[in-house]
């Protein structure tokens, strides 16, 4: 983990460049597109290997079912689009030909959340993570940058399943480095603390991280948890976390309904309750604006984080 | 390739009897489930499980098994009977159907009946599934075929179309769409609840080779097979004009039984007809 300032780098990048290298080494991945792919850079893939990329237009449910025929055929199928299609769009096809019948298809989704910026909140799928953490057995990936992407390429190909794994279309600051471990269902403490933890998810990890800085300067020691993994739950470092620090921040680029603060709600009500509070989109949708004003106007920031953190630790010691 | 003497038909014809009998009795002892699609695809399926398709039952995910997909996984109870005479379980697990525990579920569960190769319930995407499974065929150049049947009430759905602008611009002429044409979906006639003709000239708009046959005379089921593997470059959809309820004189082509089991009394009735049919053959 390192510290700002950040390289902003594209998850989308980093995500084509580690499928192309795992086609390479597994001729039974294969990439279903619904005319995104030059956008989303699985384009990229098809110029490596014409024959394992099938793009099959808008029409969204039948690549989700495809790519699920595919699986049941014994092919890796990586269905990649926009979050607001992979998931909202299609999710009964996925509840029903994917995670039903347990078959082996990725579902990569970029431009998730606000993020999208100015085409608006039609793009801006702010609850993806509730809808794909409810399918049972469906695994749940959030990546916090672009070295974290390919890792969750690589881990989501490694594993027998469904998966869903969400990123974002703007560049977002690198804050995990290649060589930092990875490992579905782990939740990675990137920074020690012991009077608060923060928990983010995504983009967000960099702002728990900047947040932390801020904290420290009063005094205040916080615990960064990168939860880049949001089902499975890491159960043991999040009660870990409640136990050692005794207040948990949340916060996601999704909606704080039935998305990760939620998440982190249920585990720790049902262990060791300490006082919560959740960064993240407010029950709104979004609108047209640019990245980091969308950021700042929906309250995902550094500074939000830290009223937050004052918030929890008040009621903790009141 | 179908070799079609009048033995082949007059066994194929009590089978399909047999299965009939099997969905009726499964139908009434869950006293739910949808007899009325069952009984119309009775005879592709037999066709197809009994004479066309290359599976296993001793082994039913061999790899190079054909395919079949039921789209229309409502009429699952004629699945569940043709595997079970097929060997893929024992035929009198078929009385579990429905039943908590049951390996039978009310619509397809991939992984947990033998022999089931999709799961469908929610409409119109089995045909999706299907060119998925034909896509990884030719990717590893397997001769195995993908046989997809599907409802007349499933052309509503959107995704239907999806999936055959796939399959036609992927040119997967090891795919055949079987269209089970009973005319009759959930609440009444499919030319008052959506009207779908003229339903060929749709599949051929979408480039598929497309027949029309009587979906219930095993000749003509066997001959659309044979033009389907002839065809090269092209899917083909076969349209099936059946009966829905078909064997059964007062559940054909009633739209109660889409989704009604069959009272005692009409079990009794039922059985009793099915038994004079087979006796006739």
């Amino acid at each position: 983990m390192t510290g700002p300032p950040w390289k902003q780098e594209s998850q989308r990048s980093y995500f084509a460049k580690a499928l192309i290298d795992l086609g390479r080494r597994n001729p039974n991945v294969v990439v279903v597109g619904a005319d995104t792919t030059e956008s989303i850079k699985t384009l990229d893939f098809g110029k490596a290997f014409p024959d394992r990329l099938i793009q099959l237009g808008i029409a969204e449910p039948n690549m989700i079912s495809v790519a699920a025929g595919l699986a049941a055929a014994g092919k890796i199928p990586f269905a990649a689009t926009y979050s607001v299609f992979g998931s909202a769009h299609t999710y009964n096809v996925i509840r029903q030909n994917v995670a039903y019948t347990n078959l082996n298809v990725k579902i990569f989704c970029s431009h998730a959340g606000l993020t999208v910026g100015p085409d608006g909140a039609t793009h801006q799928i702010n609850e993806d993570i509730a809808l794909m953490r409810g399918i049972p057995r469906m695994t749940v990936l959030v990546p916090a940058d672009g070295p974290e992407t390919a890792k969750c390429v690589d881990a989501a190909a490694a594993m027998k399943g469904p998966v869903y794994c969400r990123f974002s279309r703007t560049n977002v600051p690198t804050v995990t480095s290649s060589e930092d471990g990875f490992a579905i269902g782990k939740a990675r403490v990137v920074r020690d603390g012991f009077d608060l933890t923060l928990i983010g998810c995504g983009i967000m990890v960099a702002r728990c991280l900047e947040a932390a800085q801020l904290l420290e300067r009063e005094k205040i020691s916080a615990r960064v948890i990168n939860l880049s993994t949001v089902k499975p739950l890491d159960l043991a470092t999040i009660d870990r976390a409640a136990r050692e620090t005794g207040g948990i921040v949340t916060a996601e680029e999704h909606t704080v309904v039935h998305g990760i603060g939620a998440a982190v709600a249920s585990a720790i009500a049902s262990n060791h309750p300490v006082p919560i509070a959740m960064v993240g989109v407010q029950d709104v949708f979004g609108e047209s604006g640019e990245a980091e004003e969308l950021l700042r106007k929906y309250g995902l920031t550094a500074e939000k984080i830290v009223e937050a953190a004052h918030d929890v630790v008040k009621r903790r010691d009141r | 390739m179908v070799e079609v003497s009048e033995e082949l038909i007059a066994g194929l014809k009590k089978k399909a009897v047999t299965l009939r009998k099997h969905i009726i009795r499964m139908t009434h002892n869950a006293q739910s489930g949808h007899p009325g699609g069952s009984m119309s695809a009775c005879d592709i399926v037999t066709a197809l499980y009994f004479h066309v398709l290359r599976v296993d039952p001793t082994n039913p995910t061999w790899p190079d098994r054909d395919r079949f997909v039921l789209s229309k996984g409502h009429a699952c109870p004629v699945w569940y009977a043709a595997l079970a005479e097929r060997g893929f379980f024992p035929v009198e697990e078929l009385m579990t159907f429905r039943k908590l525990n049951s390996r039978l579920q009310g619509h397809p569960e991939l992984g947990t009946t033998p022999g089931v190769e999709n799961a469908a319930g929610a409409e119109g995407q089995g045909l999706s599934f299907s060119v998925g499974l034909a896509l990884a065929a030719r990717m590893d150049h397997k001769a195995w075929r993908t046989y997809c049947v599907l409802g007349d009430g499933e052309q509503d759905v959107g995704q239907t179309w999806e999936a055959a602008m796939a399959a036609s611009k992927y040119g997967l002429d090891s795919l055949t769409a079987f269209i089970d044409r009973n005319g009759i979906q959930q609440e009444g006639r499919t030319e008052d609840i959506m009207p779908l003709e003229p339903l060929a000239e749709k599949w051929e708009a979408f480039n598929w080779h497309v027949l029309t046959i009587d979906g219930h005379d095993f000749r003509q089921i066997f001959a659309a097979i044979e033009e389907a593997h002839r065809t090269r470059g092209r899917p083909t959809a076969v349209i099936a004009r059946t009966v829905k309820g078909k064997g059964v004189s007062f559940m054909e082509n009633k739209i109660k039984y889409h989704g009604a089991a069959t009272s005692d009394d009409e079990l009794k009735l039922a059985l009793a007809e099915l038994e004079a049919m087979e006796a006739a053959i």
